[in-house]
């Protein structure tokens, strides 16, 4: 490491450098958030009573970890990844993206209907969804705009959160879909259905009948409770592996078709212009892709030596199969570890060993999937889709490493 | 293989089988054909409800409108968002044919979709506006409203006359430029990059 200018990051990731990566993450967002923890803290915890006991637990004062919204009723508020581990995103952390607001709903008022080309139209209140047997499923959800800001205006100093921080995965707790399906008769000619939620843009989206009898599921759990109203409270569409966009929140509406309805967010948004003058439309399913989140934009190293690299992969085809690394910007890559279970459809955690020998460098991950798809370059990608399409950006992120040990997004020259 | 590791191997293809019955979809082995649980929807409850309007007309309500009724709902309803003339923002830019030839979307970052150069169909700015739109008052525009705006807007594109009156039988027959630009997602997993 050589010497860098004397800043108040530095200085705060020094000084917890001993600690290693949690302690580092835990200064930075003590300095993100200009504030000394708030918790009063004993000399000697073990010789003065602890806390009582509470009827709903808090996070440590010492954690502070945020969303960032951007925009207020109609934008996306970003989970933060830099500052997660494991799999599982905790649901007040999950990522948002509402098209006008979250509605209040009374769940003794809910109601879902079902009709069109169905034998039996049929409303479901909460109770009677909940009484169908059940599934409790991890799965992934992303924005198909994720990870715009590295495709379109690429700059060092974004962080994991801005980049891909609209995609988050719960353990999702409903009713599958093909149990609905029969209960209510869809009939044979029947091959999409519209989807529409309760909120204020009654959010609608055509969907082909076919992911509903595959796995498909109404959705009223989420991480051993109730859905976030932030995430569809009280049920909500679950499309396992789709855009997020067409996993409806906040469902009140199945109305079964023989084509699709063509709505707003299935044309004007949500396809995606190609460089060969066309627009792709109904392109549902989540490319694998991987991003390293630690180390990455703002954390600093201290020193060299041994780092574990970690970041998550996931596919909206299956499972992850592998993760590769590269320390050298491609020159080499090596396999890294997966967490297990590895699920289909799922945030799938890898970790690789590092030792830096404190020189620049440029890490990379790549993922591939069950298919055989593998994470394409940049490059590649904007080959095959051209500059300026809108969504769906799944290519390999870059971190750069300089010698004084901080991260930017991006290669470096 | 004893029977005994025969007969578990078999109950447990069952449970997890998903076409054990000919069915689609999971169907536990015990499922019965129906449950039984919600009830039978009124037609008064679909009615109010069902408010999605497709390509072909099919959910147009009665009613109708012009282009120069829709310009002074316009002013009242959608100027502060959109602009005067539809191109000033600060929200999305509805009007604008730009470029004339070509769909330069996929190649050019800097072009930016209207209804006029982008929206493949007409009957979804219909579908569009009267379920979420304006943003203060979403669903409160009676269906002649909503036709006068939709003429309004197809008329500021160029692509109807200001004569021209909307209705559930000539809004499904207007033709949009971007009509014919969109194509069903090919891509298939496997190695290749689309």
């Amino acid at each position: 490491m050589t010497d860098a200018p004397l800043s108040r990051r530095a200085l705060l990731a020094g000084a917890v450098g001993a600690l290693g990566a949690s302690g580092l993450r835990q200064a930075r967002l003590a300095e993100a958030f200009g504030q000394a923890p708030a918790a009063t803290v004993p000399p000697d915890p073990t010789k003065v009573p602890g806390a009582p006991l509470s009827p709903l637990g808090q996070r440590s004062p010492f954690e502070r970890p945020r969303r960032i919204p951007i925009g207020s009723r109609q934008g996306s508020s970003l989970a933060p990844l830099q500052d997660l581990c494991g799999i599982v995103t905790p649901a007040d952390l999950h990522f948002e993206r509402h098209h006008a607001g979250v509605p209040a709903i009374d769940p003794q008022r809910y109601k879902l209907l079902i009709h069109g080309m169905v034998e039996r139209p049929t409303v479901f209140d909460l109770a009677a969804l909940k009484r169908f047997p059940s599934v409790s499923r991890p799965y992934f959800l992303e924005c198909s705009g994720n990870g715009l800001p590295s495709y379109r205006n690429i700059r060092p100093d974004l962080s994991p959160q801005l980049i891909d921080g609209l995609t988050s995965t719960s353990e999702w707790t409903g009713v599958l879909l093909s149990t609905l399906f029969r209960e209510v008769g869809v009939k044979g000619g029947a091959t999409w259905f519209l989807a529409e939620g309760e909120d204020a843009a009654v959010m609608a989206r055509s969907i082909p009948v076919d992911k509903g009898w595959d796995d498909g599921f109404i959705a009223y759990g989420q991480n051993g409770e109730a859905l976030r109203p932030e995430q569809g409270y009280p049920a909500r569409l679950l499309l396992p592996g789709w855009e997020g966009n067409a996993n409806v929140k906040w469902i009140r509406r199945i109305e079964l078709a023989d084509r699709p309805f063509m709505t707003r967010e299935e044309t004007s948004k949500y396809t995606d212009p190609l460089s060969d003058d066309t627009a792709r439309q109904f392109s549902f399913v989540m490319d694998a892709k991987s991003i390293i989140t630690f180390p990455a934009y703002p954390v600093t190293l201290p020193r060299s030596g041994w780092w574990e690299i970690n970041g998550i992969a996931w596919s909206g085809r299956g499972r992850i199969s592998k993760v590769e690394v590269s320390t050298d910007a491609g020159r080499h890559w090596a396999l890294a570890e997966l967490q297990t279970p590895v699920l289909p459809k799922c945030h799938t955690r890898f970790r690789y060993l590092w030792n830096w020998d404190g020189a620049d460098t440029t890490l990379l991950s790549r993922a591939v999937d069950e298919t055989g798809y593998v994470q394409p370059t940049l490059d590649e990608l904007r080959a095959a889709r051209g500059r300026g399409t809108t969504y769906h950006f799944n290519h390999i992120r870059a971190w750069t490493v300089r010698r004084d040990g901080t991260v930017v997004f991006g290669l470096e020259g | 293989m004893s029977l005994r590791t025969l007969a578990a191997i078999l109950a447990l293809a069952l449970l997890f089988s998903t076409c054990g019955r000919g069915e689609k979809g999971e169907v536990r082995f015990d499922a019965p054909p129906r449950y039984g649980f919600g009830r039978p929807a009124t037609v008064a409850e679909i009615r109010a409800w069902d408010i999605d309007v497709m390509p072909d007309g099919t959910g147009l309500p009665p009613g109708s409108g012009t282009a120069s009724q829709g310009a002074a709902i316009y002013v009242r309803k959608c100027a502060a968002c959109h602009g005067k003339t539809g191109t000033e923002g600060p929200f999305d830019r509805l009007v604008g044919r730009e470029p004339r030839q070509g769909f330069p979307f996929g190649r050019d970052p800097r072009s930016v979709k209207t209804i006029g150069n982008y929206w493949p169909y007409a009957t979804t700015l219909y579908d569009y506006v009267q379920r979420a739109m304006p943003l203060d008052a979403p669903g409160s525009l009676k269906p002649d409203e909503v036709y006068s705006l939709v003429a309004f807007l197809l008329w500021r594109n160029e692509i109807i006359a200001n004569t021209a009156v909307m209705n559930a039988a000539t809004l499904p027959r207007v033709v949009m430029p971007a009509h014919d630009r969109f194509v069903t997602d090919n891509r298939r997993g496997g190695p290749e990059i689309r």
